[in-house]
């Protein structure tokens, strides 16, 4: 039986069944065992806690807390002048995990960025072979497409080739699924004929290391003490605790059961804020939940149908009974805290008079039809799309026009609208990178029609803006391309934003240095327990 | 008696039979593939849609799906989980003990409770204590398990504080699943380094309390109301009338007399109880965190990991089979009246 000191320290206070907290012990309850521990192989916030935020480090990577992208295991890198190549100079002296089933023997290298990026990139690739998986995100972000090459210049240099210019790559390195393997690990497992460990005994440079995964109940992890950044690793014990109900882990909180929950129903919010044991950390949401409307069906093709329906949404009432306060209201395509933002750029004022006589103008007076989808399921961007389907389906009513509600199970969903079958729909987006790009290219662009782009608009004068925006690499000429390719969509009108939710995150008391991200990750490097 | 058993188990095989094709076909008439759901909202390439599709073998015509899959059972491979990619097999016993834990401990709690008020009530039939009983057993029954077990959460765990609110064991101890049963291992665990563990028993056995509760509230309902009837029945019996004019004791003809012979067909109750409990066990792990197979399979279906489903389904509902044709076979023994009939 394996036992650390806390356990000492903790067994003289757990003379009572009630929870006694060893010191440098955190229980972080989360929602859901992860799918696995290998981070390139997923696409959610509970799989990339479990993994890419304990046990892993990247090349860059994001500052706990914020969109900004710092150094990690690149101490540092330069970008050739016509923006295609990119040198990564590696930390030294960065160890791997030693554990029970693996002890490294050397530190940290180019080999393992080399590894990392060619089993994603190479289908032949023999580790890829003897485990086949997709990545994902990686496919996603457009990266396998991108990169050309990998290559290893020296044992502390790294060199990547990219096809063609993209101004967000750094901000895509810092992502999870890019969290750095280590070749020798895999090379063992490889030898052993048990590749598919990766996924289950995960080998990294992080600040935790794993220990043991009982499925559905815990996950258990110690501090490394040999981190790179030893200031950094201030548990000696972190424990995630799989509850699956939210109210449970409400309760769970409140009762001491564990230090930190992922996000609460925003039901629970008001009791968890009054409870004298708990803090909840509040912070605007680096989301948008909209209203995309399908320019490809003949009536929403309309300029003034599409602005006659944003001026009949009242934004105020949703934000209220939706969100119930918990939320901003949303004036552009995307959220203030990511850079580039044009502040200039207001919500439409609620004018249901004033939408009556643009319906009236573009050959509707008496309305139309159209079909209104309603997600089936809560999203961080949108707790209750039921309900806000049902305010503006009365909203439209009002203009005369007739909104039938539309839900499909989740998958269904999501098939159908990428699909285009919906007039309008009820969607939104947590950014992946910090990268504009990654709203107004993803969201809005020519080139995401057939897929995340569910107002199917492909406007020339804003796709130029933004593929400009996607080859520049000076910051502050992107920033105005940004700006103005927002103009452009407010003035077009593919979708009416409704708000920004906010992320309130409950800790209790004794948590310090916890810090809530944008990106709805929790991680707990620099994080103690008092 | 062989007849018999042989045309049980004949009667097994279809059953069995049935039970691939209703889950295979029904987790597919969900709509979205592993894939897709995993993919949320973000864009689907459709070049690593096909290839993830390909790998899963989901490209197959559903006849082709199906083969496959009775085919592996055949062999006795239950194919891997699609999402997490260990072996199904591997996964359920990692995660059956739980269940079966708290499906004991759910049946210990209805079986003695049920019982004392189910021949209580009958003793004191059409008092206040009788009433209270039958009404109690019909609330219990009609109860949304999922609403009860988030009021006795409420109650004890957070107002008064006595019991944990979910889990198994507080996470401040570390003891790793030898045999998967919380209370042996804690026993175990304490027994060995008394000082390290201490009171994890005791913990493992609070953790126990809630749940059991929760799980067995219906089939508590169900052993009362038939304790009850079975032993009105069999008080109305001659024999009973001739214990009692024999002049023995009050105690001894309920217990010995009545209690005994009242028992068969509850027993059989409690038998088919079984399929009830699993079924509730979906909820109650839900609520209570209970890394168990209900809450397994529910993550599974949400994922679409068909393999998970279908076989998680298959094995559960096999183990409800076979402990019903045990039952029927043990009753079968009891009674030669079932045994002989056609």
């Amino acid at each position: 039986m394996k036992r650390s000191k806390q356990w000492l320290i903790a067994a003289g206070l757990m003379a009572s069944a009630a929870a006694s907290q060893a010191a440098g012990t955190l229980i972080y309850c989360s929602e859901s065992s992860p799918g696995g521990f290998d981070p390139a192989q997923y696409l959610s916030g509970a799989d990339f806690d479990a993994s890419a935020e304990t046990v892993f480090n990247r090349l860059v990577e994001f500052e706990r807390g914020g969109t900004k992208v710092i150094p990690a295991l690149a101490e540092s890198w330069t970008i050739s002048p016509d923006g295609k190549v990119y040198t990564f100079k590696l930390r030294k002296g960065v160890k791997f995990h030693s554990t029970d089933y693996f002890k490294p023997t050397r530190d940290f290298n180019a080999d393992d960025v080399v590894f990392t990026f060619s089993r994603m990139l190479d289908k032949n690739h023999p580790f890829r072979k003897a485990y086949p998986t997709e990545f994902p995100y990686f496919t996603d972000m457009g990266l396998d497409g991108n990169i050309a090459k990998v290559e290893k210049l020296d044992p502390q240099t790294v060199r990547f080739t990219l096809k063609n210019v993209d101004a967000a790559f750094i901000q895509n390195l810092a992502m999870s699924f890019a969290s750095v393997q280590s070749a020798e690990y895999a090379d063992k497992l490889l030898k052993a004929g048990k590749a598919s460990e990766i996924n289950q005994k995960p080998i990294g440079t992080g600040p935790f290391v794993f220990r043991r995964y009982q499925k559905d109940a815990q996950i258990r992890f110690s501090g490394n003490k040999q981190y790179w950044k030893p200031a950094d690793v201030k548990l000696d014990n972190l424990v995630f605790a799989i509850t699956t109900d939210a109210s449970v882990r409400a309760q769970k909180l409140k009762k001491g059961e564990c230090h930190v929950t992922v996000y609460p129903r925003p039901a629970d919010v008001p009791s968890l804020k009054a409870d004298p044991n708990v803090t909840v950390l509040s912070k605007p949401g680096f989301n948008l939940g909209y209203l995309a409307y399908n320019v490809e069906k003949p009536t929403l093709k309309k300029l003034e149908v599409r602005q006659a329906l944003d001026m009949a949404v009242n934004k105020d009432a949703i934000l209220k009974a939706v969100y119930q306060d918990a939320g901003q209201k949303a004036d552009n395509a995307l959220p203030p805290t990511q850079w580039s933002y044009n502040k200039a750029i207001k919500a439409t004022a609620y004018n249901p008079a004033k939408a009556k006589e643009l319906l009236a103008k573009a050959g509707y007076p008496k309305g139309f039809e159209m079909t209104l989808w309603a997600m089936p399921v809560q999203r961080p961007y949108n707790p209750n799309a039921r309900l806000m389907a049902e305010m503006m389906q009365a909203d439209f009513a009002k203009v005369g026009v007739k909104a039938k509600i539309v839900s499909y199970e989740w998958g269904e969903y999501m098939k159908r609208a990428m699909k285009g079958e919906h007039d309008a729909i009820l969607i939104g987006w947590t950014g992946d990178n910090g990268d504009p790009d990654n709203w107004m290219n993803n969201l809005y662009g020519c080139d995401s029609v057939k897929g995340s782009n569910y107002s199917k608009w492909c406007y020339k004068p804003f796709d130029d803006l933004v593929q400009k925006a996607k080859v520049t690499t000076n910051v502050a000429e992107r920033s105005k391309l940004y700006s103005k390719s927002q103009e452009v969509l407010k003035g077009q009108v593919p979708i009416t934003p409704i708000a920004h939710s906010t992320v309130n995150q409950p800790v209790r008391k004794n948590v310090q240095g916890f810090k809530v991200s944008p990106f709805g990750l929790h991680s707990f490097y620099g994080v103690s327990v008092k | 008696m062989f007849t018999f058993i042989l045309r049980r188990l004949g009667l097994l095989i279809p059953t069995f039979f049935g039970i691939t094709l209703l889950t295979f076909g029904l987790i597919r008439m969900i709509p979205g593939d592993p894939v897709e759901v995993m993919m949320g909202e973000r864009s689907l390439d459709p070049q690593m849609h096909a290839e993830a599709l390909h790998r899963l073998g989901l490209d197959k015509p559903l006849y082709a799906q199906y083969f496959d899959y009775l085919s592996n059972l055949a062999r006795g491979d239950l194919g891997q989980s699609l999402v997490t990619r260990e072996n199904v097999w591997a996964e359920f016993t990692t995660l059956f003990p739980a269940t079966l834990e708290l499906a004991l401990c759910a049946m210990l709690f209805a079986s003695v409770v049920g019982l004392l008020a189910g021949v209580l009530a009958a003793i004191k039939r059409g008092s206040l204590f009788d009433h209270g009983v039958m009404g109690i057993s019909l609330t219990g029954f009609s109860m949304p398990i999922f609403w009860w077990g988030l009021v006795l959460i409420m109650f004890f765990s957070v107002s008064l504080g006595w019991t944990p609110v979910s889990g198994r064991l507080d996470l401040m101890f570390d003891i790793p699943p030898d045999t998967g049963f919380m209370l042996i291992d804690a026993w175990r665990a304490e027994a060995a380094d008394p000082e390290y563990n201490a009171g994890a028993f005791k913990d493992a056995l609070m953790h126990l309390i809630l749940p059991s509760i929760v799980l067995g509230t219906i089939p508590l309902a169900v052993i009362a109301r038939m304790t009850r009837s079975s032993m009105l029945e069999v008080m109305q019996e001659d024999y009973v009338r001739t214990a009692r004019a024999k002049g023995l004791s009050p105690a001894r003809v309920i217990f010995v007399h009545t209690l005994r012979n009242a028992l068969i067909p509850v027993l059989t109750v409690m038998g088919l109880q079984v399929g009830v409990l699993m079924g509730g066990a979906v909820l109650t792990e839900t609520i209570f965190s209970w890394p168990g197979i209900g809450k397994w399979l529910i993550d599974a279906i949400g994922r679409r990991d068909y393999p998970v489903v279908q076989n998680g389904i298959l094995i559960v509902a096999t183990l409800v089979i076979l402990t019903n044709f045990i039952v029927d076979i043990l009753y079968g023994i009891a009674n030669p009246r079932i045994r002989h009939a056609k």
